[in-house]
């Protein structure tokens, strides 16, 4: 018998096998890879543009409406927004073309600002009431044509009719080029701004605030209620036919298709308790349902893979059972099913089917302050602008599902790093 | 002869359906160590488990008959396990410390009876718990290191240190050297000469010699039945019965 025989038929086979094997493993695996590259790409080449505005700054003198321009300063917020600056903000901004005299042509200067200049010069006038002099430098958002124009979203060559920008606009954005009026910035207001109609002006902040209040109250509900359940079934619950019937129950519940939760939410919470409708309170209440199975069912999993050497231990020294299972088997299970509660939560965080059902797509432009306030979620979000034709919000789209999946991995981080640190080392 | 500590009488074990104990009756004496020998399978543990009512954690598991220790049935409605088995301790077969310090460990027992009234009493139960567990010189600069981090005749020691720390009467202990080398094994078995002084122990191995070593009592079980129980040296030199002597002899097992 000899170690070093090459010529063994069946050894040769085995390892050849082996090595198909494996490059079917990375075949897949690459395959896999690609996938998620090229969606990220593609997410990411569209969507990055959506974190900085196009601002065209303008020259404002306001002594048409206050003698002193110090006077802002007595003035109070109220005041300010109810002066009437509508035509002396046109005649500013018509200045920046001096020579355009059409009233017509007047009109098209306007539309490269967005539509709300005059709240925007209010603002800087509010910020600003100590230092206003009699002329003012302010920076107004450029109208979303302007601002994907100047991305560089808009061909240029294709004739004036198919353009959503007339020749004359594209004159004036040139001459702004020219004399180095057309500025981009960090597009803050995108974090902070509820939905609008205008892409320039729609911002995340509402829906952001929607998927925060709703993940707050799936966790207020399904933790506390999955970790309970979870443990009495595992340590406590007799084995019979009824705690079986409900253990299958549960699995059941995790495999439901969650605008089935959707249906649920809507007849029972909204028609029969009479819910607020469109609410984040409402949208946790029904995620959480199907939260809570996800939790129950990871919980047990990390309960049933204590050894029961230790439940034995604490036992035998005298401990009582729910001693033994608080003291000893829970902390050893919590990483686990702390995990599982976080896969939990990151899907409720992406899930929308439910929250179209009951109401949670509506267009709602103030940014909810409590969980009851109308509000949307990032996924509908999504979903919404999703169907808009305007540049603008194709890329507020992609910036949007960029936001989720930052924050889903952020969960998913915290998930590994808490298993990694917290887990029991034996 | 010692006091008599506990009394069975007519012991029958279920499974569910399954009888795994048939009329055990065995009386064991205080300070004395009683070895519990037979073949696998044949309800040593099932038997040394009702004298501190771990079945109870079986579901299926059924105790008939009665067992009393020092003339009181444990098996009463009155009775509360936790007193139960406070005064009766155990090691296991596999050492099972907490994944927690090797303090914790033994510390856990007097802090749930409440039999400390500060810190420092609980300090000195621990020391000396780990002292009589003859393990104390070697953890004494990590007691705040994981229990699971000791080597497996060290873990066992923490074990029993954990198992004295509530100042038990008796010591159930079942199977405690299977896992250790002899060195470790020698150790342990210094140390149940050494606590017999205060504690009634009951031990089942699978080692003749190690029950020809340590104990002055020797019950041999064979298929759910206890076959036959005497002095350690008649067992060993002159047993009554054929099975035994078959056993002892190392013609089946
Ligand atoms: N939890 C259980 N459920 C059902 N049957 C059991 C259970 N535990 C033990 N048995 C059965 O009871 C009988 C006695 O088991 P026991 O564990 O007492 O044997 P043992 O003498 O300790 O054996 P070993 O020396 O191998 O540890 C065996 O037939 C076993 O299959
Ligand atoms: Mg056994």
């Amino acid at each position: 018998m000899s170690f070093v025989n090459l010529n063994d038929n069946n050894l040769q086979k085995r390892l050849s096998r082996e090595f198909r094997f494996k490059v079917y493993c990375i075949m897949a695996m690459t395959f896999a890879l690609g996938f998620v590259l090229f969606l990220f790409t593609s997410i990411f080449s569209t969507g990055y543009s959506a974190f900085y505005k196009t601002m065209i700054p303008i020259e404002i003198s306001l002594s048409s409406v206050v003698s002193d321009s110090n006077s802002f300063a007595l003035m109070t917020n109220e005041e300010i927004n109810d002066l009437s600056i509508y035509s002396l903000s046109k005649k500013n901004i018509y200045n920046l073309f001096p020579n355009i005299t059409d009233r017509k042509e007047k009109k098209e200067i306007l539309k490269i600002f967005s539509y709300e200049f005059e709240d925007e010069i209010k603002n800087f006038l509010k910020d600003n009431k100590e230092n206003i002099n009699d002329i003012n430098i302010i920076y107004l958002t450029a109208s979303d044509d302007i601002d994907q124009l100047h991305k560089g979203n808009f061909p240029r060559d294709i004739p004036e009719k198919r353009r959503r920008l007339s020749d004359l606009q594209l004159s004036f954005y040139d001459e702004l080029i020219l004399e180095n009026k057309i500025e981009t910035e960090f597009n803050f207001p995108f974090f902070t701004r509820g939905d609008s109609r205008e892409p320039e002006l729609a911002g995340i902040g509402g829906a952001l605030a929607g998927s925060f209040f709703t993940i707050i109250v799936v966790l207020i509900l399904s933790l506390p209620f999955g970790l309970l359940a979870a443990i009495y079934l595992q340590e406590f619950a007799p084995q019979n036919k009824f705690t079986d019937f409900i253990e299958i129950n549960i699995n059941n519940l995790a495999a439901v298709p969650s605008i089935v939760f959707g249906l649920l939410g809507l007849g029972i919470l909204l028609n029969t308790f009479g819910m607020p409708r469109s609410t984040a309170l409402v949208g946790g209440v029904t995620l959480s349902l199907m939260t809570l199975p996800t939790i129950i069912i990871a919980t047990r999993a990390a309960l049933r893979a204590v050894p029961p050497s230790i439940r034995e231990a604490a036992l035998a020294v005298g401990a009582t059972r729910m001693q033994a299972v608080m003291h000893h088997v829970v902390p050893v299970a919590m990483p686990g099913s702390l995990t599982g509660a976080i896969i939990g939560i990151a899907q409720a965080l992406g899930e929308t089917a439910p929250l179209l059902l009951i109401g949670m797509v509506a267009f709602v432009v103030d940014v909810p302050s409590t969980p009851v306030d109308p509000s949307a979620s990032l996924p509908v979000q999504i979903y919404l602008w999703a169907e808009s034709a305007e540049r603008g919000f194709v890329e507020k789209t992609s910036a949007t599902i960029m936001m989720l999946l930052g924050l889903l991995i952020i969960l998913n981080l915290t998930a590994v790093i808490i298993r990694r640190k917290f887990e029991t080392k034996w | 002869m010692n006091e008599t500590k506990i009394i069975t009488n007519n012991v029958n074990v279920y499974y569910g359906e399954k009888q795994a104990l048939h009329n055990v009756s065995m009386n064991m004496q205080a300070n004395e160590v009683t070895a519990l020998i037979g073949p696998s399978g044949c309800g040593k543990s099932t038997f040394i488990r009702c004298l501190n009512r771990m079945n109870d954690v079986i579901d299926t598991c059924k105790v008939e008959g009665t067992i009393t220790i020092d003339g009181y049935d444990i098996y009463s409605k009155e009775t509360s396990v936790e007193k139960l088995r406070e005064r009766v301790g155990m090691v296991f077969q596999k050492p099972n410390p907490f994944p927690k310090s090797i303090y914790e460990n033994v510390a856990y027992g007097p802090k749930i009876h409440g039999i400390a009234n500060n810190k420092n009493e609980l300090d000195e139960i621990v020391e000396n718990s780990l002292k009589q567990a003859a393990i104390f010189d070697e953890v004494k600069d990590r007691l705040h290191e994981p229990g699971t981090a000791l080597s497996g005749g060290q873990q066992q020691r923490l074990c029993i240190a954990r198992a004295i720390s509530v100042n038990p009467d008796i010591i159930l202990m079942d199977e405690p050297c299977s896992a250790l080398d002899p060195i470790a094994t020698a150790r342990i078995e210094e140390l149940m000469e050494e606590l017999k002084k205060d504690y009634t122990i009951v031990i089942v191995t699978h080692s003749m010699q190690q029950a020809a070593r340590v104990s002055t009592k020797t019950g041999f079980f064979h298929m759910g039945n206890l076959v036959e129980v005497d002095k350690t040296e008649v067992i060993f030199s002159n047993p009554s019965n054929k099975k035994t002597q078959d056993y002892i002899t190392g013609r089946f097992g």
